[in-house]
């Protein structure tokens, strides 16, 4: 959300986003996190506090887990931006979501998107990380809900292979 | 919801037109991974017009090694910085800091020169621009008494970045650039015991690369922190110690998290060519005590502050100077 201010000038920037290129007209000052959820209407990337501090709003930019929340969306023009958004697979959830379902990774369901893309970061990097690997991954991440030992078990079941 | 001021931003891509940028706009703020300014923003802490994002100025984002030592792009974000080899190789308690330092997500996108220069912190600052208000602002910005020491007349805010003392112990020098030309000077003249203004920077200098010697002394960090996955130091503590034959022939201790500024350990030439025993882990205890001025700027109690950063002060000495040591878990 943005204070009224005379000239607020805006740019097209363009960038990759799950996969598609697009462009946009946007602020300087806006967030990535208001643009996807407000501007793009893709509401699964969350906001959870006043920033930086619980991990919700996690997105991978070119591979690198990132806070849309501390990020401007003028800083991902030219770059790679993915949210949970874009990791279901023809329509089908990709092994890792799967793993949060089946082994009871998600309760609410706030944290789970930010969870999953800063697991998803983790697994693309080291394809099989031990349990001191996946808690640091995830140490930026707050859950309310699981204990958290669920949710180590759906990565290390992602990471072993299908569930 | 917290509301973003608006502003432009600017992306220069050398030193030279990143100082021409800063002189053409008066209320600008440099920016770099954001992971500090872009939540001050949104507290209320400032309204610049325009930011100036200096990551796109190449010479800042290279870390390149020789002879004479490592000079580290103030750009390089903390993860780059905690897996380049020769970092790694040569300067470990550097490798700790900046690993100890936020979440992943913070270190892929934090820098050097950002941790540097972080704004101080304190209990009644970092609040929204409501919270501060309703408790009648302070000192720092935009208020007039301090609510830590209200009879005084200065800021307390304690400086809070992990890298510093890191770098202090190895008497990193950082290369400054601005209108007035560039300057070349020790970390430790970067800083200031003032909450409140603690960087001793003009208006439009910026941190272009930070200089480590070739040799450093064996060396490591260790923080206290309230939330252990992530969380600034309560107290953060660097060591660099140099032994031969079972006796301390050099020795450097830095501090952060519990002044305004980070700062090196005086008076530690006391402690050299002495042999580590009880009774001198009893003298760099009380050298850490004397020095460290913790103020009740976070939730835990200024005694605790006291007490931790000189227990993680022996514990290291201990570990680098080859005694046997506790399970260390404060780090
Ligand atoms: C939840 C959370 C936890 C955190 N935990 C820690 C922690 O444990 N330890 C820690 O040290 N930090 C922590 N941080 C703070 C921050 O993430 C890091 O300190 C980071 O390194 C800051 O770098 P940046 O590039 O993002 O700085 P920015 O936010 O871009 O800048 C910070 C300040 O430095 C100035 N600046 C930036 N670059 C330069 C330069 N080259 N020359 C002059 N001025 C410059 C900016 O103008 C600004 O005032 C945390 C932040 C959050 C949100
Ligand atoms: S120490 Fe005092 S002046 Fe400084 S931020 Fe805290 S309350 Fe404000
Ligand atoms: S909303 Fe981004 S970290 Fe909490
Ligand atoms: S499932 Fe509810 S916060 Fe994690």
């Amino acid at each position: 959300m943005q204070r009224d201010r005379p000239s607020p000038r805006t740019h097209i920037r363009a960038f990759r986003l799950n996969g598609r290129a697009r462009e946009i007209l946007v602020a300087d000052s806006e967030l990535l996190l208001d643009t996807l959820r407000e501007a793009l209407g893709l509401t699964g990337t969350k906001q959870g506090c006043d920033g930086g501090e619980c991990g919700a709003c996690t997105v991978l930019i070119d591979g690198r887990p990132r806070l849309a929340c501390l990020t401007r969306t003028e800083e991902c023009a030219g770059h790679d931006v993915e949210t949970i958004e874009g990791l279901a697979e023809n329509g089908r959830m990709s092994r890792l979501q799967r793993a949060f379902h089946e082994r009871l990774g998600t309760q609410c369901g706030y944290c789970t998107p930010g969870m999953i893309i800063a697991a998803e970061g983790l697994l693309r990097r080291d394809p099989a990380p031990d349990e001191t690997a996946i808690r640091a991954a995830l140490a930026g991440n707050l859950c309310r809900c699981t204990g958290y030992v669920k949710i180590i078990e759906a990565v290390q079941e992602a990471a072993r292979g299908a569930p | 919801m917290e509301i973003m001021p608006r502003f432009d931003v600017l992306r220069p891509t050398s030193v030279a037109a990143a100082i021409d940028d800063s002189r053409r706009c008066q209320a600008s703020r440099f920016v770099a991974g954001g992971t500090d300014l872009m939540v001050n923003l949104r507290h209320g802490l400032g309204t610049p017009e325009t930011l100036i994002d200096l990551r796109h100025i190449p010479e800042l984002r290279e870390i390149s090694a020789g002879e004479s030592g490592i000079a580290i792009g103030a750009a390089v974000t903390l993860a780059d910085l905690a897996a380049n080899p020769e970092i790694r190789q040569r300067y470990p308690a550097i490798v700790a800091a900046a690993c100890a330092v936020g979440a992943p997500a913070h270190r892929e996108a934090g820098t050097i020169g950002g941790n540097l220069c972080l704004d101080t912190r304190c209990l009644f600052y970092n609040r929204s621009a409501w919270w501060r208000e309703a408790n009648d602002f302070c000192l720092k910005h935009q208020g007039e008494t301090c609510h830590v020491a209200p009879t005084g007349k200065r800021c307390h805010a304690a400086f809070s970045g992990d890298l510093a003392p890191a770098l202090l112990i190895h008497d990193a020098e950082i290369e400054i650039a601005g209108a007035a030309g560039p300057r070349r000077v020790p970390l430790a003249d970067l800083y200031a015991e003032d909450g409140a203004a603690h960087l001793r920077l003009a208006r439009g200098e910026f941190l272009v690369r930070i200089h480590l010697p070739a040799d450093p002394w064996p060396a490591a960090y260790a923080k206290a922190r309230t939330r252990g996955a992530i969380d600034f130091p309560l107290a953060g503590v660097a060591v660099a110690l140099r032994a031969e034959a079972g006796k301390v022939t050099g020795l450097r201790v830095a501090l952060t998290g519990t002044n305004a500024r980070p700062f090196l350990l005086t008076g530690i030439e006391a402690l050299e060519n002495a042999c580590i025993d009880a009774a001198w882990l009893d003298r760099l205890a009380k050298l850490v005590q004397k020095q460290v001025s913790p103020m009740r700027t976070t939730l835990l109690a200024a005694q605790y502050r006291r007490r931790v950063a000189s227990a993680l002060a022996q514990r290291l000495a201990r570990a680098l100077g080859g005694m046997v040591t506790e399970n260390s878990t404060a780090a």
